[in-house]
């Protein structure tokens, strides 16, 4: 199939480009469904909050429902943690932190966090079908990716509790506390063991609230720790959207932060913690480039580029949402992507033939939706994945814009969905100017054929993590986080220990 | 016959490896040992030429060998030597006894030489090649922030300002200093041994005046990636930290310690470099 070329010169030509498919590609190949069952578990009607070991009801009774994105049905009532909640979950974790945990043997620890690791692989099918349910990402990822990294996490800093003296030569590491822990709706459990584990591991209590949209990994969680028998208070679940977040934030007695999620909320959360001397960590947008060089292994490049921006409906704050191609290349890449997202099969998360689920809310679609039209608006040409969608549920094609300027609102916003800008450039000098154009610094992507060029091109990048051909792969051993308004901390291996021992830099 | 009638030193600002007067012409008046001297008084937009200056220098400043750095900071404590009995008469000069001021030249002196062999060791300490589960050379190493805005404390003049600046230079940083109008002699007198140094002009800038003054549009400069602030007065750090916030600089507060501190174990150390670096990672694939 051909790319329909189009030129975005003038306004007679029209920015959007519509593509009729012929009935031999791959778009109109029939599959059939493959849809995971899940009728070995129930979910409830309603949830309470994990406070104290226990499960109970809002003080003030408010409940909200969670739905399936990809049908826009209510799975279930959970609970809406009123100030009066994440109070008492503080007050159990401080009780927790001063009577169980930082006196139980640092083998104690790593032992529970083994038993957490174990619990999840155990139960991962069901957490699997549970966060494609209530996030929209395709089975594929959760099976293959959410879930097992969930459980790697744990088992990773389960090692550490009985080794910070190894971690932390000469400095003698203590816990800081009762740490609360805001996490987002793109990688629910993921998110909530990047935060948990470590925690744990260093001897802290915890308070976590999962996002909004996305609770009830979370609690199955919860259960998972009740079912471990981890002393009471240690781990508290508290669900709710962002005043149940404010308020856990400016608790005063709270010792520390951490929070994933938007630049723009992560402001507000550290101007709260200068305030109140809090220590905190943030892991927050980004806007990563992936550069393609014109000696790059093509067909391996352009299966990076789609793992990079279309992994889980590119809600994936580290995701290649610029793409910059050497120019010697462009028409080459453009013509390969163009392809190869035709064949992108979107749908039902729960089908295994599933490449691109449901976008995760209804406002985080009307947010994309809004950014891909200023695209338009700027005369970009625009390409998609002509396919059906399903006709309930909140859904956005595959789509990429070509000829983008780097001021354009599309390569400078976070759109935190599955569309891509693609631009040019000439020389390594001129990716590397272009690709460190951005307030953002978490990830980059660089493809070449040449090892030194990855080295020397990846030294040059502001950013946390830089993936040389490959992309948005994550392992607990190795630190994860941003430069620049990306956030600052980090997550994963040794350093992923830091934020939550105590620092000396902390008497202000 | 007539006694020689000494020359006397103006008092300037060090930006961009220059001696240059406020841009504004301001100065301040300060007493020094019964004289009256008038120092440059740094305004806003003598910060933001020093942060530009220190941004122009830090890609060059980076990008040398750890080994050279090292050499170059090595070489600042050698010319502190030679030149420590300026050092010392600017400190006596302020009102620091003969052996208090001796103490605190030879402390500084000798802090230098410190940091200047961590300079090629920190990637080694702070590194981590990870064992992740998929075919690729990861490793997880420490990068230099860029530009780091210094409020050191007013006391000691020349030990916390070698102090703060020397151990976020090491690692590749570049800094502008807000230094303490208390004893502007002091910091004067470093900038000298900096500009003779080999020290890459914009490395280490330093303003001598106000920092209330200048230190919030340093706090607040979008070009500036960290912050580091000393000082006795709790509502002025939490606003400097508030105002850092606007494009998520990296901070460091502390409320000033007593001075004996600064000549202690604790003034030194591996943790005083590393709020100024930023951890990447790299993915390599290996395979054939």
């Amino acid at each position: 199939m051909k790319r329909p070329k189009t030129r975005a010169k003038g306004k007679n030509v029209p920015a959007v480009t519509r593509v009729t498919l012929a009935p031999s590609d791959a778009a109109s190949w029939q599959y059939a469904p493959a849809p995971e069952t899940y009728d070995y578990f129930k979910i409830a009607p309603r949830y309470g909050l994990f406070i104290g070991g226990k499960w109970v009801a809002p003080k003030d009774g408010r409940r909200f429902p969670t739905l399936n994105p990809a049908t826009e049905e209510v799975l279930t009532h959970v609970a809406e943690a009123g100030p009066a909640d994440v109070d008492r979950a503080i007050k159990a974790a401080r009780n927790a932190y001063e009577r169980y945990w930082r006196r139980c043997s640092p083998q104690t620890r790593a032992k529970y966090l083994f038993r957490i690791a174990r619990a999840i692989t155990e139960r991962s099918r069901e957490l699997a079908v549970l966060e494609s349910l209530n996030g929209g990402k395709p089975i594929r990822e959760s099976r293959d990716v959410d879930i097992p990294l969930a459980a790697a996490h744990f088992f990773y800093y389960a090692g550490w509790a009985d080794k910070l003296e190894w971690a932390f030569p000469n400095r003698h590491p203590e816990p800081l506390g009762v740490a609360g822990q805001i996490i987002p709706w793109n990688f629910p459990l993921l998110m909530a063991a990047w935060k948990i584990a470590p925690a744990l591991a260093c001897g802290n209590t915890v308070v976590l609230k999962p996002a909004e949209t996305t609770p009830l990994t979370a609690l199955w969680l919860a259960e998972i720790i009740e079912q471990a028998d981890l002393p009471p208070g240690v781990v508290n679940v508290i669900t709710g959207g962002g005043d149940t977040g404010a308020a856990l934030v400016r608790h005063p007695d709270l010792d520390k932060v951490a929070f994933t999620g938007s630049t723009e909320v992560g402001k507000q959360i550290a101007i709260q913690c200068a305030r109140l001397r809090r220590p905190v960590t943030l892991e927050l947008g980004g806007k990563a480039a992936n550069i393609i060089f014109e000696d790059a292994p093509m067909d391996q490049a352009v299966e990076g580029i789609i793992n990079g921006i279309f992994f889980n409906q590119g809600h994936v704050c580290c995701a290649g949402s610029r793409l910059l191609v050497q120019e010697s290349a462009i028409e080459l890449v453009v013509d390969k992507l163009y392809r190869r997202i035709q064949s992108l099969r979107v749908g039902p998360p729960l089908d295994k033939n599933t490449d691109v689920g449901a976008i995760n809310s209804k406002a985080q679609l009307a947010k994309i939706d809004e950014l891909a039209r200023s695209g338009e608006q700027a005369g970009r040409p625009r390409y998609q994945t002509e396919c059906a969608l399903p006709s309930r549920g909140y859904w956005f094609r595959p789509t990429f814009f070509t000829e983008v300027a780097l001021s354009d609102r599309i390569a400078q916003e976070e759109i935190f969905g599955p569309v891509l800008s693609v631009m040019t450039f000439r020389t390594p000098d001129e990716a590397v100017e272009k690709a460190n154009n951005t307030r953002y610094g978490l990830s980059a992507g660089i493809w070449t054929d040449k090892g030194s060029k990855n080295f020397k091109i990846a030294a040059q990048l502001r950013a946390g993590v830089v993936w040389g051909n490959t992309f948005n792969k994550f392992d607990p051993s190795s630190a994860f986080g941003g430069y620049k308004e990306s956030g600052f901390g980090r997550e994963g291996g040794i350093f992923g220990l830091l934020p939550y021992v105590k620092d000396r830099w902390r008497s202000a | 016959m007539a006694q020689r009638l000494s020359v006397r030193k103006t008092l300037k600002l060090f930006i961009g490896g220059s001696f240059v007067r406020s841009e504004s012409g301001r100065t301040f008046a300060c007493e020094l040992a019964g004289q009256t001297v008038h120092a440059a008084r740094a305004t806003r937009k003598d910060a933001r030429d020093a942060v530009r200056a220190a941004r122009a220098a830090w890609a060059g400043w980076r990008e040398r060998s750890a080994y050279n750095r090292g050499q170059i900071v090595y070489r600042l404590a050698e010319i502190m030597e030679t030149r420590r009995d300026q050092f010392e008469q600017a400190l006596g000069i302020a009102g620091a006894s003969a052996t208090a001021a001796q103490r605190e030249v030879s402390a500084s002196i000798d802090r230098i030489v410190w940091y200047a062999g961590w300079c090629d060791k920190i990637e080694q300490v702070l590194s981590t090649k990870n064992p992740v589960a998929s075919p690729h050379f990861n490793v997880s190493s420490p990068e230099p922030t860029g530009v780091v805005a210094v409020v050191p404390p007013p006391a000691p003049a020349l030990l916390a300002l070698v102090s703060t600046c020397v151990p976020i230079v090491c690692s590749g940083n570049t800094v502008v200093v807000a230094a303490s109008h208390e004893d502007p002699l002091a910091t004067i007198t470093f900038a000298e041994a900096v500009a003779t140094a080999d020290i890459p002009a914009g490395v280490i800038n330093l303003l001598t005046g106000y920092a209330a003054e200048i230190a919030p549009t340093l706090a607040a400069h979008m070009d500036v990636n960290a912050l580091d602030v000393w000082s006795s007065d709790g509502e002025f750090i939490e606003k400097l930290a508030e105002l850092a916030t606007d494009n998520l600089k990296r901070v460091r507060r502390h409320a000033a310690p007593r001075e004996i501190f600064w000549s202690g174990a604790k003034a030194q150390g591996l943790d005083w470099i590393e709020p100024f670096v930023e951890i990447k990672t790299v993915w390599h694939p290996a395979g054939v």
